[in-house]
């Protein structure tokens, strides 16, 4: 059972992939989006450049991650196909934890690229690097989670994208991607304690800036628990919808 | 015989939501259907096929009630189930952004057949459904019959001893459908079971072994296309050509209860003055079963699914 399970997961996940992913306008806005972003406020604020390399991967990974994950499920119930997958002979958490794996791997190779340019530009001095894998792979789970998320949630592809920017946007601009937390007023501060993207941000800033394990341990904490909890509940809200 | 589902009282009551009041889709069936033959699930729109299938299939759970199916227990073994089972839906659903090999094999991953078979079986299966041509072809360009033949082909892949066809024929011209009802045919030949519903009652008459029949989710009959046409002959049924003064035809049936004389008579009563040119007894085919336990007729039940499509049973 949990060989089939295994199996189902990587196979789901090997066809999103070639399916859905890796497609020329999904790589070029899981790049670009954050790119322009982050190009912006630099141009603005010339000098702290080198600062915002965390929130550019942050904001990478979170939209490559999530952006086709949140309409591929949604999507696959439109036309039947999801079906198929409720068919086979895995689990309801191996199907999506499938689905989570494809984002994850989109994610995580649209990160990476956006991460070479940032060290070839930036340089790898001070990087923790065992801190900068362990915060990208937390971040993708926990953006992944919140994409099946959404995706079983909804019935719609529009209301997908709606419901995936409604959540993401206002965690773009407090998650201390542009605003370093301290910035922010106290109430702000505790908003943005209940964002993963806030512990992303925090995470990757220790490991590129040599930040204490201590306080990055808490990140990853918080977000594996992101991931199981949302992955949770993407579980019992598509159990539920599937009668 | 070995039966390969047992189904006992098995219910499903899907609960009141904002737009619909509680609906008890079936309603305590019971049937079994036995090894190697093809087993027809006849009935209106809404009468409970699919919602049957589905829950033979462990896509919902049962409300009450329990089944067996190839041994295992529908509610504690539905994973086990599924491995040894292949669904066709109504509609065709697989990738649209694969190739149909690549559709194929990748339902032989699912199912875990070994690597090392995985393209062989993936390319016998597009010989024998007439894809071989189209294998490289996106599914998403090929015609409705193929996506059919495909989806079809789909389900086996994994060489399921059991297959459930919801609707297999219907939307597909003449010619896609006479030739998938060729290959079901051919599956029953190999001794895998089929469980098909269909719209189409000729379809179901020459391919089913026994048919049910499912009005408002209870079978109210449940035999073998003889045995159901037996219990329609208590009526006589006679077709009576008739001619006006313009030479127009037209063909009429009349039944009786009293006999044929009396459906003879009564035909001619009715002729209105108009020659006849012919007088036929009629033995009752599956559609007059049909039209005794549902109230409906054959046109009503093809109009609710869009049209007669594939109902043209050619071969």
């Amino acid at each position: 059972m949990l060989a089939d399970n295994l199996r189902g997961m990587f196979y789901i996940a090997l066809k999103d992939l070639r399916a859905y992913y890796f497609k020329a306008p999904n790589i070029s806005w899981g790049i670009l989006f954050p790119f322009a972003f982050v190009l912006a406020f630099a141009i603005r604020n010339p000098g702290e450049t080198r600062d915002l390399v965390p929130g550019l991967l942050g904001l990478t990974i979170l939209f490559a991650t999530s952006s086709m994950e949140a309409i591929v499920i949604v999507f696959e119930r439109r036309i039947g196909s999801l079906e198929r997958l409720m068919l086979a002979p895995i689990s309801l958490p191996a199907l999506l934890g499938g689905k989570m794996l494809g984002g994850i791997a989109f994610g995580l190779t649209v990160t990476s690229v956006v991460l070479a340019v940032a060290l070839a530009v930036f340089g790898v001095a001070g990087v923790n690097w065992l801190l900068l894998i362990l915060a990208l792979l937390l971040s993708a789970s926990a953006f992944s989670a919140m994409g099946a998320f959404v995706s079983v949630a909804v019935r719609e592809v529009f209301e997908a994208q709606t419901l995936a920017n409604f959540i993401r946007f206002p965690m773009m601009f407090l998650g201390g991607v542009f605003v370093p937390l301290v910035a922010m007023p106290p109430s702000l501060q505790m908003v943005a304690r209940l964002l993963p993207l806030t512990y992303t941000v925090e995470a990757l800033r220790a490991a590129f800036s040599g930040g204490t394990w201590a306080v990055a341990l808490v990140d990853l904490a918080a977000l594996a628990v992101f991931t199981v909890i949302l992955f949770a509940l993407a579980v019992r809200v598509l159990a539920r919808r599937s009668g | 015989m070995n039966d390969i589902i047992q189904a006992n009282g098995l219910t499903k009551i899907y609960p009141a939501d904002k737009d619909r009041t509680p609906l008890r889709a079936v309603d305590g069936i019971d049937f079994a259907v036995h090894q190697g033959e093809v087993f027809g699930f006849l009935g209106p729109n809404g009468a409970g096929k699919t919602t049957t299938i589905r829950m033979l299939t462990g896509l919902v759970r049962p409300t009450s009630g329990s089944a067996r199916i190839l041994d295992f227990d529908l509610l504690k073994d539905a994973t086990c189930i599924k491995k040894h089972i292949g669904v066709v839906p109504e509609a065709s659903n697989l990738y649209d952004e694969l190739t149909a090999i690549d559709n194929l094999v990748f339902s032989m991953q699912l199912y875990g057949v070994p690597r090392q078979e995985r393209k062989a079986r993936a390319e016998v299966l597009l010989e024998r459904f007439r894809l071989s041509e189209k294998r490289d072809t996106l599914f998403a360009k090929l015609s409705r019959g193929m996506k059919r033949a495909l989806t079809i082909a789909a389900a086996l892949a994994h060489r399921p001893p059991l297959v459930f066809l919801d609707e297999p024929t219907t939307g597909l011209d003449v010619m896609s459908a006479r030739s998938l009802r060729q290959m079901i045919a051919g599956l029953r030949d190999e001794g895998v079971t089929i469980f098909l519903t269909t719209h189409y009652l000729e379809e179901a008459e020459r391919l089913c072994d026994r048919i049910g029949i499912i009005v408002k989710g209870r079978i109210v009959a449940l035999d073998t296309v003889d045995g159901l046409k037996a219990s329609a002959q208590e009526k006589a049924v006679v077709e009576v050509t008739l001619a006006d003064s313009d030479g127009l035809q037209e063909k009429k049936r009349f039944e009786c209860d009293d006999g044929v004389e009396a459906a003879v008579m009564r035909a001619l009563a009715e002729s209105n003055g108009r020659r006849v040119l012919a007088v036929n007894t009629l033995r009752p085919n599956l559609e007059d079963v049909f039209v005794q336990l549902t109230g409906l007729n054959a046109e009503v039940m093809l109009a609710e699914k869009g049209g007669k499509g594939g109902g043209n049973v050619g071969g």
